[in-house]
């Protein structure tokens, strides 16, 4: 743990209360704020802020060969590095559990909504299809990386456009105006234990005062759950579906607001 | 609404039904404790070292000693041959597997030490994270690590409209047919419990599902993960008896 033992009792103390050291209630969300086309060299990108986290991800197109069990298939692929700029927690050099696990994490999220039709990426069976590329930035690290950074990894899937592609090559800086083929894009929602009580997005510091999280991705409108993650100490059945039932609520909220704040771009 | 067709597992088993489990302790020899465990194709052995000195220095914990567990696959474990060497998957389960056995351990009184748990999969057929962290529940208590209870692991799964339990890679596999093409339509929940406390240490998933049948993955689980404590249990005793 990386507060004090004084900050975490006091965090737990306020918690009992049901209160939180930023005055929100247990299970608020921060403001969200997201700028699209933030990068003018990827096929799309965005820019999300919630609260002082601010997270940027980009999305690379390319056409490359399919993969051998999937002929008429596209790819996706998803990165996460976790700069030093973002936090003195996170040090340079290759991903750590961390950024790897955040990156699964929104893999997994994005695979198995299947949000992106993958079937309609292809150009030529077996031999070239589109490989989705989404890579995430933290760039400032104040507490719920795991949820921003799927906010932002959709909205830039949202923003992608797909390149003009002649010659057997894909001409880059030739945008087209054709949009991923898309449906209903996820939301990762990530339920922490502070003592005995559950709180969503958390400041880093409250972070700290949990031992234990549980992330959802889910679908809406029919609250279809993609990914589930556990780590941290041990939880009882009851906790679990107590955590399932707050996030399908609260991801519900989440998903409303994201979504009105993209049609906007 | 659409009927439920009838549950036929490409292995003709049952719902609950487990596929054939070997547990065996105290394979590696110069190990402090090593135990093999097998599902059906997926075998898993695992090889603790410890409580010893941390190194690197700057890890170490003066409260208490901490537990390292590392995952990772032969080359052969695999249709396809995998490059050697952890991966990315690799890592994230080494990771959630050291949290799954942690809450059964107690090492708080060797400060500044390791113990250290080595998972190896010889074959791959689907669940191999709940077969490595049988195995290393297994060897860690082969090695006198202090330990309050066992950890048991299996993959619950959703195939179609059905939940099913320990999971293969036909099952893991599985796909339906959607406007004339072939996509991937199978859940995979790896659960892993605390044979006393009856708390989960272990949950992922990957693929969909409805709330409801969260619940009822969890009892499924919880069931099997019984029986495989009493197998696991079985090996432990025996190397006693044997002693």
């Amino acid at each position: 743990m990386e507060i004090s033992k004084i900050m975490k009792k006091k965090i737990e103390e306020l918690i009992e209360k049901g209160k939180r050291i930023d005055e929100r209630e247990l299970l608020e969300y921060r403001d969200i704020e997201i700028k699209t086309g933030v990068s003018a060299k990827a096929e799309g990108s965005a820019w999300v802020k919630v609260g002082d986290t601010e997270v940027i991800a980009g999305v690379k197109l390319d056409a490359v060969e399919p993969y051998r069990d999937s002929p008429d298939s596209g790819n996706l692929a998803v990165g996460a590095e976790l700069s030093p700029m973002a936090s003195d927690r996170f040090e340079l050099g290759a991903p750590d559990i961390q950024a790897i696990e955040l990156a699964r994490l929104v893999d997994r999220g994005v695979r198995n909504s299947e949000c992106i039709d993958f079937k309609k990426l292809c150009i030529k069976e077996g031999e070239k299809v589109w490989s989705v590329m989404i890579d995430i930035y933290p760039i400032n690290d104040a507490g719920s990386l795991i949820d921003i950074s799927n906010i932002a990894a959709i909205a830039a899937v949202k923003n992608a456009v797909f390149p003009e592609y002649k010659d057997d090559k894909v001409q880059y800086g030739e945008l087209t105006d054709k949009k991923l083929p898309l449906s209903d894009l996820p939301i990762t929602i990530t339920v922490y234990k502070i003592d005995n009580k559950f709180v969503i997005d958390p400041l880093t510091e409250e972070e700290d005062a949990s031992n234990t999280r549980l992330t959802f991705t889910i679908t809406y409108p029919d609250e279809v759950i993609n990914s589930m993650q556990k780590t941290g100490e041990e939880l009882s059945e009851q906790e679990i579906l107590e955590m399932r039932d707050i996030a399908l609520k609260e991801g519900k909220k989440l998903h409303a607001k994201v979504m009105s704040l993209l049609k906007q771009i | 609404m659409a009927k439920e067709e009838k549950l036929k597992r490409p292995d003709g088993r049952e719902k609950e039904e487990l596929r054939k489990i070997e547990a065996k302790v105290g394979v590696i020899k110069r190990a402090d404790g090593s135990a093999m465990f097998t599902f059906g194709g997926s075998t898993a052995i695992a090889a603790v070292y410890g409580p010893r000195t941390l190194h690197p220095q700057h890890l170490q914990d003066p409260e208490t000693g901490v537990l390292r567990c590392y995952y990772d696959m032969t080359t052969f474990s695999v249709s396809e041959r995998k490059r050697p060497g952890p991966n990315r998957r690799a890592n994230e389960i080494s990771f959630v597997t050291t949290k799954a056995l942690q809450p059964a351990i107690q090492i708080e009184n060797f400060p500044n030490t390791a113990v250290d748990c080595y998972i190896m999969i010889l074959q791959a057929d689907a669940s191999t994270r709940c077969a490595g962290i049988n195995a290393a529940s297994l060897a860690l208590a082969n090695a006198g690590v202090p330990m309050k209870e066992l950890v048991s692991a299996v993959s619950i799964g959703k195939t179609g409209d059905h939940l099913v339990v320990d999971v293969s890679k036909e099952e893991e596999d599985f796909t339906v047919m959607k406007d004339g093409k072939e996509i991937k339509a199978a859940t995979d929940i790896p659960f892993a419990i605390l044979s006393r406390s009856e708390k989960i240490s272990l949950l992922q998933l990957d693929g969909k599902i409805n709330s409801e049948d969260l619940k009822e993955a969890i009892e499924l689980a919880k069931r099997a993960c019984k029986k495989i404590a009493e197998i696991q249990k079985k090996a432990l005793k025996k190397v006693k008896d044997e002693a």
